[in-house]
């Protein structure tokens, strides 16, 4: 029953001298505090100028609202700086290196935030007649050409608005393609090293998920994974490269493996941005892949999104893909919106709409930007770049896998071993330094696993700079004998650690008037 | 009757036909801080090995089995409100639930205190 | 490449730290036979001038609202967003930054969320809300699961006028589940019975409010029915502006409440980004999908924010998690956010009776014309007009004039000839009497062709 992953999730001890050097206003310079919206309420305040409403008879079926909502009344310079100091407790890829592995953390160019909202693109209503919005069809029928490209393969669902969407689209076609083969088939193979999302959506679609152990080299394990087939597998799932930044070297015997079967493979493309261009999954034997436009072709994180998760699809699965998708005639582009004719076999519908519009318009400009040169380039460096750090590390961290990986490094925490230190304080350490910590805790097949995502927008300082850190604190776990060091860490941020077992132990969930400090 | 566990950590106490499950003082500490156990409803009827709770920390979540079969007649309630009992007197205050038993002899099965000691030691 | 900066020379020096002769070392894994060796065959790279250009020249051939009378809704609606809130999403520290794993350094997106999430529990008029899910249609099946998970039944009740596309979106989501939903046939002139099924197999009905049509009803009756028998009332509501004038599906006794929150802080945008809104009642919390910010303290006994019940999150509980969702709206929750707090109180009042008060005239202008009238008695700021022909040409013959003057029923009701001839008008603070004159003198050339 346990599958404790070994994180403390409540701060030790108290203040040290320097957080207990508190200011008046707890305020220190730069480091500006603000309340809670609700607690900068002065009624009456309002961040708008509206025009006075027509007097009009309602029409509202005596539904009017009596009461008030409770919502807080601020001016607009108010909730300006309000935001402007929220803004300044947050770490940024714009502010400094964020090598959180799994996450490719790249460079979010500025062309590409301008270009959604030119005029024509941000502005423009998904139900307007189709005529009036042929620019905008065109450019999703192009970044569908790059994607395919890309990846080598037929068909696009370009619907689907993240990365674990995306894999329900790709989970689901595949149900339905065995659905209207008339086969029943239960079991979805899953290597133990996949995100959790993996698992939850093969679920989802129904499946039993089945793990497949990994080799003592960090890939599936090929043997566990011909024994585990059989005629009641639908399919498997597995992310290459590999969670633990590894390419899996069988992947075509996987492939025709789960071909022989009959069963379809999805390749969870969280990781595409190692092999631009370098190789390309249609020639992997994949039958479904998503593609997260919000890692690899760089739209914006935004604290955790919007995303967008196109999937690629073989013509086995094409015929199954969502509506609605676009369809290039000769006298222009139209929508296919309803599961009939054509897209009779569709499984369904995934979004309100036609996708994240917004953020393929973000994908395409840089795709643009970049060309087929670039998309390469990006590959080689973000590959080059995380070997430069394995090998930067690997002496005084322990790599559990041998060989070069691809854009990330992964090591585990022996080294740690009897030094009273553990991964996550090490992380925490890190963010002194004034840097996002790396992943960590992930792959679980790894003890105390930290996965190191460069990306290729970094420079050779900044790596070089990064391994020193990694190096000085590490030498320090070992050599001080100091472990309460790196268990007071982080010093410097906003907050210190935070008492997360609280929090989860009686949940505060919103703001409520009686209880507010 | 003196307390037996299982492989998956549950331990057991019978008294007459009524077992009083738990999960043990290793288990807790392994999960580190308890935040939420989720308790079966009084009345379900349990085959050995089903799910018979969920326990919580912040960053796991572990399934508890039931360690015999039976039926549930009572759990504890007050781990709604304070699940840290499971952390600070896992044997004890930290109960789940009592099982009405249909088959005594599961309990042979078991591990005594000495067998679950030797057990734990060697997972380490 | 003006995104990457290595050099030739810096590259080589690497690739000798590394102990490999060239890059193509780095790629042995990939099996010979799949390795590519030329270029894709797209285009090479451009300026940034050039993209400009090429970017532009998309927009360019779609017809701008700006530059159009816009009367359109059905589950998106044009609304004026605040210039603060634009700048705001566009700073840095908001735009580049991953989902909050590391507290310490993302209490800026933690303390936002917490405000979001309070923000959308007080307008819906629930306990609690998440930090956001994709959009309002994917918001409403997650519903519909955590409805049979919370009562452990496994069948739901749609409304027969619920927006389409969150009908189609909620059936392929729990196709392949055990559970089921059974939806209601459409019911233009709103006298649609939602309890005729509803017994104690049913785990929640869905019903909208304002309905797909425009129409209002008080859903205080059906919540009490569908708690007779054990059953969730779901609430969606699609034009969120409108809990600034009407009852809030929470005061009517629903136990969850999604939405769509695209009008308050979102670009209309083709149809996405949007942010799908999700609260319900304390007692359901850990049934929740999707991420939840919690208060806290920190090591110092500061107040201070973290993702919480994680647990019943994909990261942790993999197969058995509440949703697989991950990745959510982040940023648009915080345009959300943002808007809303310069909305305020007053703010948020005044701006939906701005938009009933313009629909109302409107309806009434349109009403009068000959040939054509208004469906529904009661609407927020939408409302569904007979025409004397088929809406679909009639939207076709108004771009021709420059307007985009609704959506024809039958787009998103196809292969029903009863709705062949409705089309959905909406009218926000952002058209002015002139357009609605614009549109009504169209409509009447419409009716007497």
């Amino acid at each position: 029953m346990l599958n404790n992953v070994g994180r403390p999730t409540r701060p030790e001890g108290g203040s040290d001298d320097i957080s207990a050097s508190e200011t008046f206003t707890g305020n220190k310079a730069l480091n500006l505090e603000t309340p809670l919206i609700f607690e900068q309420s002065v009624k009456g305040r309002v961040g708008v100028d509206l025009a006075e409403p027509k007097k009009v008879k309602n029409r509202l079926g005596g539904l009017e609202r009596q009461g008030e909502v409770g919502l807080p009344d601020l001016s607009e310079p108010q909730v300006l700086r309000h935001y402007v100091r929220l803004s300044r407790q947050n770490y940024s890829i714009d502010a400094g290196f964020y090598p959180l592995g799994s996450c490719t953390m790249k460079h979010n160019p500025r062309i590409n935030e301008k270009a959604a909202r030119m005029k024509g693109l941000g502005d423009i209503h998904p139900m307007q007649p189709v005529s009036t919005v042929q620019g905008a069809l065109a450019l999703i029928d192009d970044l569908a050409h790059w994607l395919k490209t890309i990846t080598g393969m037929p068909a696009v669902a370009m619907s689907p608005a993240a990365g674990a969407h995306g894999e329900l689209c790709g989970v689901m076609a595949i149900r339905a393609a065995h659905d209207a083969k008339g086969e029943s088939r239960t079991r979805i193979l899953v290597p133990e090293s996949a995100h959790g999302t993996n698992p939850a959506t093969a679920a989802l679609c129904g499946y039993k998920v089945q793990s497949v152990p990994a080799r003592k080299d960090g890939r599936m394990d090929l043997e566990a994974f011909e024994a585990a087939l059989g005629p009641d597998v639908a399919g498997v799932m597995l992310t290459n490269p590999n969670t633990c930044g590894l390419f899996e070297n069988d992947i075509k015997k996987i492939a025709d493996l789960i071909h022989g079967v009959g069963g379809y493979f999805y390749c969870d493309g969280a990781n595409l941005n190692a092999i631009l261009g370098r190789t390309r999954p249609g020639d992997l034997g994949v039958d479904a892949m998503h593609i997260n436009l919000h890692k690899t072709f760089s739209t914006p994180h935004g604290g955790g999104g919007p995303g967008s998760g196109p999937v690629v699809l073989s013509d086995a699965l094409a015929p199954f893909a969502p509506v609605p998708y676009v369809v290039k005639r000769a006298e222009g582009y139209t929508l296919h919106e309803q599961v009939d004719g054509d897209a009779k076999a569709s499984f369904g519908r995934m979004k309100t709409f036609h996708g994240q519009m917004g953020m393929f318009i973000r994908a395409l400009s840089y795709m643009l930007s970049h060309g087929s040169d670039g998309l390469r380039q990006i590959a080689e460096d973000a590959v080059l770049n995380a070997n430069y750090i394995r090998v930067g590390l690997n002496d005084l961290l322990h790599s559990p896998f041998d060989g070069v990986c691809m854009h990330e490094a992964l090591f585990d925490d022996s080294t740690l071993k009897d030094t009273g230190v553990t991964t996550l304080d090490l992380a925490k350490a890190m963010i002194d330094e004034g840097y996002h910590p790396m992943t960590m805790y992930f792959p679980l097949v790894v003890h105390g696993a930290m996965l190191i995502e460069p990306t290729e927008s970094e420079t050779k300082e900044t790596l070089d700079l990064f391994i020193g850190s990694m190096r000085y604190l590490i030498e320090k776990a070992q050599k001080d004998n100091d472990p309460d060091f790196f268990a007071q860490a982080p010093k410097y941020s906003p907050r210190r650690r935070l008492d997360e077992t609280a929090a989860a132990r009686s949940p505060v969930l919103r703001y409520q008037k009686e209880t507010a400090a | 009757m003196s307390i037996k566990y299982t492989k998956d950590h549950e331990w057991v106490i019978v008294e007459g036909d009524i077992a009083t499950v738990g999960i043990s003082v290793y288990a807790q500490d392994q999960l580190g801080d308890v935040v939420f156990v989720e308790v079966p409803e009084v009345g379900r009827s349990l085959d050995k090995a089903d799910e018979l709770a969920v326990v919580e920390s912040v960053k796991a979540a572990s399934e508890v089995y039931a360690p015999l079969s039976g039926e549930v007649v009572e759990v504890n309630e007050e781990l709604e409100d304070t699940p840290s009992l499971v952390n600070d007197d896992a044997q004890g205050a930290g109960w789940f639930a009592k099982i009405k038993l249909t088959d005594a002899s599961e309990l042979e099965e078991l591990m005594d205190e000495d067998a679950y000691k030797e057990f734990t030691e060697g997972l380490a | 490449m003006r995104y990457m900066p290595h050099t030739a020379a810096e590259r080589a020096e690497m690739l000798d730290k590394i102990g490999v002769d060239s890059v193509d070392d780095l790629f042995v894994d990939i099996p010979a036979d799949a390795r590519m060796n030329g270029l894709l065959d797209l285009p090479t790279h451009a300026s940034e001038m050039v993209v400009d250009k090429k970017m532009q020249a998309y927009g360019l051939k779609n017809l701008s609202p700006a530059e159009a009378p816009t009367f359109l809704g059905a589950g998106a609606y044009r609304h004026h967003v605040p210039s603060v809130v634009d700048h705001l999403i566009q700073r840095s520290e908001f735009l580049t930054a991953y989902t909050p794993y590391q507290p310490e350094i993302s209490q800026g997106t933690l303390q936002a969320l917490f405000e979001f999430q309070s923000q959308v529990a007080l307008i819906t008029g629930m306990d609690v809300a998440n930090a956001s899910m994709y959009d309002g249609a994917t918001a409403c099946a997650e519903a519909v699961l955590m409805a049979c998970r919370a009562t452990r039944r496994k069948k739901a009740i749609l409304s027969g006028n619920l927006h389409p596309h969150y009908r189609e979106v909620t059936e392929t989501t729990v196709q392949f589940t055990e559970f089921n939903v059974a939806s209601n046939d459409t019911a233009v002139e709103g006298s649609e019975d939602l309890t005729a099924n509803l017994d104690k197999d049913i785990a929640c009905v869905v019903v909208q409010n304002p309905d797909f049509f425009g129409r209002m009803q008080d859903l205080s009756d059906l919540a009490d029915k569908c708690h007779e028998v054990g059953a969730l009332l779901v609430v969606v509501v699609t034009e969120i502006v409108s809990l600034g004038l009407v009852k809030s599906p929470g005061e009517m006794g629903a136990d969850i409440v999604v939405g769509e929150g695209q009008s308050i802080g979102v670009a209309l945008s083709y149809g996405g980004p949007y942010v799908g809104l999700f609260a319900t009642k304390q007692k359901y919390v850990r049934q929740m999908p999707g991420r939840l910010c919690g208060e806290t303290v920190d090591q110092d006994g500061k107040r201070g924010f973290v993702l919480t019940l994680s647990t019943r999150e994909q990261h942790i509980r993999r197969e058995k998690a509440t949703s697989n969702i991950c990745t959510n709206a982040g940023l648009c929750s915080l345009a959300f956010s943002i808007h809303m707090s310069l909305l305020g109180e007053n703010g948020f009042r005044q701006l939906a009776e701005i938009n009933h008060g313009e629909a109302v005239t409107a309806a009434d202008k349109i009403d009068a014309i000959d040939g054509m009238s208004v469906v529904n008695d009661s609407f927020f700021n939408e409302f569904t007009v007979k025409l004397p022909i088929a809406a679909e040409k009639a939207v076709e013959m108004l771009a021709d004039k420059g307007i985009l003057g609704g959506v024809p029923v039958a787009r998103l009701i196809p292969g029903n000839p009863a709705m062949d001839n409705l089309l959905l008008i909406t009218v926000t603070e952002t058209n002015t009497d002139d357009e609605v004159d614009q549109l009504v003198a169209a409509l009447k050339e419409i009716a007497n062709a």
